[in-house]
């Protein structure tokens, strides 16, 4: 199919979807940055095992700790989601199913950041 | 239309399970898994937030045994996922894609995750105060 290709197109190597290097790209990115914070927010949510309200209160509401933790729960969401994009991509056939179960999971990911977010916010500001 | 009862490749009930294979079908396992959790990580800061009634629930549902599972389940998959992950980030750079390499970092990966599962749950425990 090769030689069908414009110069251009061969040149921008995106082939017929047109974006697949933007997901693969930030797939990795994402993976990178995820691996210190997960290890970081692997050992600090287990150091607030059976910890009172205030205690775990005053754990997230440190600056470094809330913005450590919305970086991680944004990245967290945006990996998962282009994760689950690919195994949706591989195992539903049909077209439509394939597009709206997509596009739920895009959206519960969105949502489940926003919300994530704003609650440590609310705890930073002491709400 | 196709015909939907056509064999497919690899055929899978007769395909002898390698551990190549099946570590792949892991990540994406633990992949899915593990993102279908943040829904409790976003639990815990909304509760926090939400004040002690909402906190008390889910601690004492996550204190319940089947809380204790879900939980190790949910750390083992990211410990998993983590250490496969960091295995198919140098893959991408080109590097230690022989199959004896492949089988070693494969192993290596297995044994990280459980070791990780484990310092964090030592960890956890002490923190709540031993056994």
């Amino acid at each position: 199919m090769r030689k069908y290709e414009t110069a251009e197109s061969r040149a921008r190597g995106l082939g017929s979807a047109k974006n697949g290097f933007h997901h693969w790209w930030h797939q990795r990115l994402t993976a990178v940055v995820l691996v210190p914070l997960m290890l970081w927010l692997g050992i600090g949510l287990a150091l607030q095992a059976g910890a009172e309200i205030e205690a775990a209160r005053a754990w997230v509401g440190s600056p470094v700790n809330a913005t450590l933790l919305i970086v991680a729960i944004a990245a967290l969401l945006y990996h998962g989601a282009l994760g689950v994009q690919v195994v949706i991509e591989d195992y539903v056939h049909t077209a439509g199913l394939k597009w709206l179960s997509n596009l739920a999971v895009q959206l519960a990911c969105l949502v489940l950041a926003v919300a994530g977010i704003l609650a440590v916010i609310q705890i930073t500001l002491g709400g | 239309m196709t015909d939907s009862n056509r064999p497919l490749s690899p055929h899978l009930t007769i395909y002898r399970p390698q551990l190549t294979s099946l570590l792949s079908v892991l990540h994406r396992g633990t992949g899915v898994f593990v993102t279908m959790a943040a829904v409790l990580l976003v639990a815990w800061v909304a509760a926090l937030a939400a004040g002690p009634g909402y906190y008390g629930l889910l601690m004492a549902a996550l204190g319940h045994w089947l809380g204790q599972l879900v939980l190790l389940g949910i750390t083992f998959s990211l410990a998993y996922h983590l250490c496969n992950g960091v295995r198919h980030l140098v893959w991408d750079t080109g590097r230690a894609l022989e199959l004896e390499g492949v089988y070693r970092s494969g192993y290596a990966a297995l044994a990280a995750s459980v070791v990780l599962t484990g310092v964090i749950w030592g960890i956890a425990y002490t923190a709540a105060g031993g056994l």
